[in-house]
C-alpha cells in the first residue's frame, strides 16, 4: 500500500434531500411537499489505498452517498474534497474528477449494454473522454484492463457480448471498464451481492490485489457486516442517512458500542453454529425516511432510549482514537 | 414412515437446446417437525427439486423418474385434480419474490381467504375470520387484512405470504430463498417467525437458499446440491464439522467467519458446468482439488458414512480426514 496516511477524499456535511411528489389534491390545497432526507449530514475521510465500508440496511443512504460523491445526483449539498481540492460542478471539473473516481454497480446483468461488444463497453470511458488517438492504443488499453481484471488473455473477450459471459465474468468486465482510466478511487456498490459464493471471493481478491498493485482506494458499500470486516480497513455503520458509528473493522465488529451496531451483530448468522434462543431482533421496521424524526434517528427502535434521545440529536464524537460514535448514552 | 421421502428424483427440462437434467437422481427425506436446508449455487437444481414436490414445474419441465412419497403416497402419479387439492393443503411454498407474488388489485385478506375457500368447504365470512387469525399468527395487525399489497412493506408482504402458505395447515412448508431480498433485521424477524410456527404446528420445513450461513442456526439437516446432484447430506454438524465432500468444504470456506482468521477465502476456480453438456463422471471434477482418474469416468454413488450422513465422492475418506 502506498501513501496510507494521505487523505484522498474528504466528505463534509453531505446532504441529499429529495423532494417528494405530493398528490394533486395536496398541491391544490397548498400542502407542503414532503422531503426525503436520504443522506442527512454525513462527514468522513478516505485515505489513499484505504477500503472504507459503508454498511447499512435499505434506506440507510449508503448507495446515495456513493452516487453523491461522484456527483451523479443533483440534489447534493455539502463538500466533496478530492486531493485537497473541492470538486465543483462545472463540466470540466467533473470530467477531470471522474477520471480519478469510478463506480462499480451491483448488478452485472443490468449494468452492461447487452448490444455492445465487451471491447466497446470497456473502452467507453476512453471514448467519452477522447483519450485515445489510435485504434491500436485503444485495443492495447482494453486488453490491459481486461487482464488486470482477471480476464486473460484479454483478446478472447473483445468480440463477445455480455450474455455470453457468466455473472462473475461480467462483474470483471465492469471492473475492467472502471480501471481503464487508471483511477485512484472506486465506489463499489454491493459489487458481489448478486454473485454466487464461490465466485464472490474471486472478485474480492481482485479488489484487494488492485489495491496492492495500484494503491486504489475503495468505498465499499454493502449490507453484509461480515464481508465488510473481511476486506475493509474501516467500517461506517449507517442508519437513516446518518453515520451511527465508525471505526476500524475489528473495533466495530468486536467492540461496536452503538446500540444499532450491537443489534446488527447480535442477529448476524455464524456459519455452522446453532442458535438456541430467538434472535434478539429490533421490533418493527426502519421508519420511512420521509418522516421527520426529532432527536436521534434511531430513537424509535433503540432498546436503551431516553427522553433526551427524542429531543436532541447526538453528534458523532471520538471515544477512542479513530473510533467515533453518535449516541448520548454509551 | 417418514413424512416425506424423495427417492431418485429426476426432473428434466426439454428446451430448444436439448434436455437439461436439472435434478439428476436426488434422494432425501424429511420427518415431522424437522427442518431440512438445501443449499447450492445458481443452477444447482435446488428450486427445481422444490417445484417438483409442489407440482409447480414450468411447462418445459417434467419428472422423468423417481418417486416423491408423502406419508407413503406417491405424488408423482397424481392426476391434475388431485394435484390441485394437494397444493396448499399438503405442501405449500413461500417464494423469494413475495413482493411480486401478490395480485396488486386484491386486498391481502381477500387473497388469503381465497386459498381457504378453494380448498375447504367454508363460507367467505368464515374464511375471512380464519384469515384474521392467520394474520395474528404472523404478527400482522389483523385490521390490515383490508389493505392492498402496495400498502405493505417488503417484510410485511413476506409475512402475509407465510400466512397464506399456512392457510390450509399444510404438512410441509417449503421456503425458496424466503429471506433473500430482505434486510438483515427483517430476515432475522422472518426466521424467528418460521421457527416459532414450525415448533407450534410440528410441520416439516424445507428451506432452500444459497446462503449457507443461515442454515446452521435454522435447520436440523442440510443437503448440498451441485449440478443437479445431492453431493452431501447430513446433520448441521456433519456438514460443517465433518464434511466429506470437497465442494461442501470449499463452499463453507467461502463464507467469512468473524471469529476466524481475516483471510479472503480462495473461492472455487472455474464455473459450474453447463447442464446441457455436463462433464463426464462426477460433475464437480473439473473444479475439484482431489480429482483422480476415476472421477472423470464414473459418477460416484451416494455412500452412507454414518446414520443420515451421506456423501457422493470417490475420495470422501481422504476429504473427511483432511483438516
Amino acid at each position: 500500500m502506498k501513501n496510507k496516511d494521505k487523505e484522498l477524499l474528504r466528505v463534509e456535511d453531505l446532504r441529499v434531500h429529495f423532494e417528494l411528489k405530493g398528490s394533486m389534491t395536496g398541491s391544490l390545497l397548498g400542502k407542503k411537499k414532503k422531503t426525503l432526507k436520504a443522506v442527512d449530514g454525513v462527514s468522513f475521510s478516505l485515505y489513499a489505498g484505504e477500503i472504507l465500508a459503508l454498511v447499512g440496511e435499505s434506506g440507510s443512504g449508503k448507495t446515495t452517498i456513493g452516487k453523491a460523491i461522484l456527483h451523479l445526483l443533483d440534489q447534493t449539498k455539502g463538500s466533496i474534497i478530492f486531493q485537497g481540492q473541492e470538486i465543483g460542478t462545472s463540466p470540466q471539473e467533473l470530467k477531470a474528477f471522474r477520471r480519478n473516481a469510478q463506480m462499480i454497480f451491483q448488478d452485472p446483468y443490468q449494468s452492461l449494454n447487452p448490444r455492445h461488444y465487451i471491447m466497446d463497453i470497456v473502452a467507453e470511458p476512453l471514448d467519452v473522454n477522447g483519450l485515445v488517438k489510435s485504434t491500436g492504443e485503444r485495443t492495447r488499453l482494453v486488453k490491459e484492463a481486461l487482464e488486470q481484471a482477471g480476464l486473460s488473455p484479454g483478446e478472447d473477450y473483445f468480440y463477445r457480448y455480455p450474455y455470453q459471459l457468466s455473472g462473475g465474468q461480467r462483474q470483471r468486465v465492469v471492473v475492467a471498464s472502471a480501471l481503464i482510466l487508471d483511477p485512484l478511487f472506486i465506489v463499489a456498490d454491493e459489487p458481489v451481492s448478486m454473485l454466487d459464493a464461490s465466485i464472490r471471493t474471486g472478485i474480492l481478491r481482485l479488489m484487494l490485489k488492485l489495491r496492492e498493485d495500484k494503491g486504489l482506494a475503495y468505498l465499499f458499500i454493502t449490507h453484509d457486516i461480515s464481508l465488510a470486516w473481511l476486506i475493509s480497513d474501516r467500517i461506517a455503520i449507517l442508519y437513516l442517512g446518518k453515520i451511527m458509528e465508525i471505526g476500524s473493522g475489528d473495533e466495530i465488529v468486536k467492540n461496536g458500542l452503538h446500540p444499532y451496531t450491537k443489534a446488527l451483530m447480535a442477529i448476524m448468522p455464524k456459519p455452522g453454529q446453532s442458535r438456541f434462543d430467538e434472535r434478539p431482533v429490533l421490533e418493527g421496521e426502519t421508519p420511512n425516511a420521509a418522516i421527520d424524526i426529532k432527536g436521534c434517528k434511531f430513537s424509535s427502535r433503540c432498546p436503551i432510549v431516553h427522553q433526551r434521545c427524542r429531543e436532541e440529536e447526538p453528534i458523532l464524537r471520538e471515544i477512542s482514537p479513530g473510533h467515533l460514535l453518535a449516541c448520548h448514552f454509551v | 414412515m417418514k413424512l416425506l421421502e424423495v427417492n431418485h428424483l429426476h426432473t428434466y427440462f426439454k428446451t430448444g437446446r436439448g434436455v437439461l437434467k436439472a435434478v439428476n437422481d436426488v434422494s432425501f427425506s424429511l420427518g415431522q417437525g424437522e427442518a431440512l436446508g438445501i443449499v447450492g449455487e445458481s443452477g444447482c437444481g435446488k428450486t427445481t427439486a422444490a417445484l417438483s414436490i409442489c407440482h409447480l414445474l414450468p411447462k418445459e419441465g417434467f419428472i422423468h423418474g423417481g418417486e416423491i412419497l408423502l406419508e407413503g403416497r406417491d405424488l408423482v402419479a397424481l392426476s391434475q385434480e388431485e394435484i390441485r387439492k394437494h397444493r396448499w393443503k399438503d405442501v405449500s411454498m413461500i417464494f423469494q419474490g413475495a413482493m411480486n407474488a401478490f395480485n396488486p388489485v386484491l386486498t391481502i385478506g381477500k387473497q388469503i381467504s381465497e386459498v381457504i375457500v378453494l380448498h375447504e368447504k367454508v363460507s367467505e365470512k368464515e374464511a375471512l375470520e380464519r384469515t384474521k387469525e392467520l394474520l395474528d399468527w404472523v404478527e400482522i395487525p389483523r385490521e390490515r387484512h383490508s389493505q392492498y399489497p402496495h400498502e405493505f412493506s417488503g417484510g410485511m408482504k413476506q409475512r402475509a405470504m407465510i400466512a397464506m402458505a399456512l392457510a390450509c395447515s399444510p404438512k410441509i412448508i417449503i421456503g425458496d430463498e424466503p429471506t433473500t431480498a430482505l434486510d438483515v433485521m427483517v430476515q432475522a424477524q422472518i426466521l424467528n417467525l418460521l421457527e416459532k410456527l414450525r415448533k407450534a404446528t410440528n410441520m416439516g420445513m424445507i428451506l432452500i437458499t444459497h446462503d449457507l450461513s443461515i442454515l446452521g442456526e435454522t435447520c436440523d439437516k442440510i443437503g448440498v446440491m451441485y449440478a443437479g446432484k445431492m453431493v452431501e447430506i447430513g446433520s448441521v454438524d456433519n456438514i460443517f464439522k465433518e464434511s466429506a465432500h470437497p465442494y461442501t468444504k470449499r463452499l463453507i470456506g467461502c463464507f467469512p467467519d468473524i471469529d476466524g482468521d481475516k483471510v479472503v477465502p480462495k473461492g472455487i476456480d472455474g464455473f459450474p458446468p453447463d447442464l446441457y453438456d455436463p462433464p463426464s463422471g462426477c460433475p464437480f471434477h473439473p473444479r475439484c482439488d482431489y480429482v483422480i482418474d476415476i472421477c472423470r469416468e464414473e459418477m460416484p454413488s451416494s455412500i452412507e458414512i454414518q446414520g443420515d450422513h451421506k456423501v457422493a465422492c470417490h475420495r470422501w475418506e481422504d476429504v473427511a480426514h483432511e483438516k
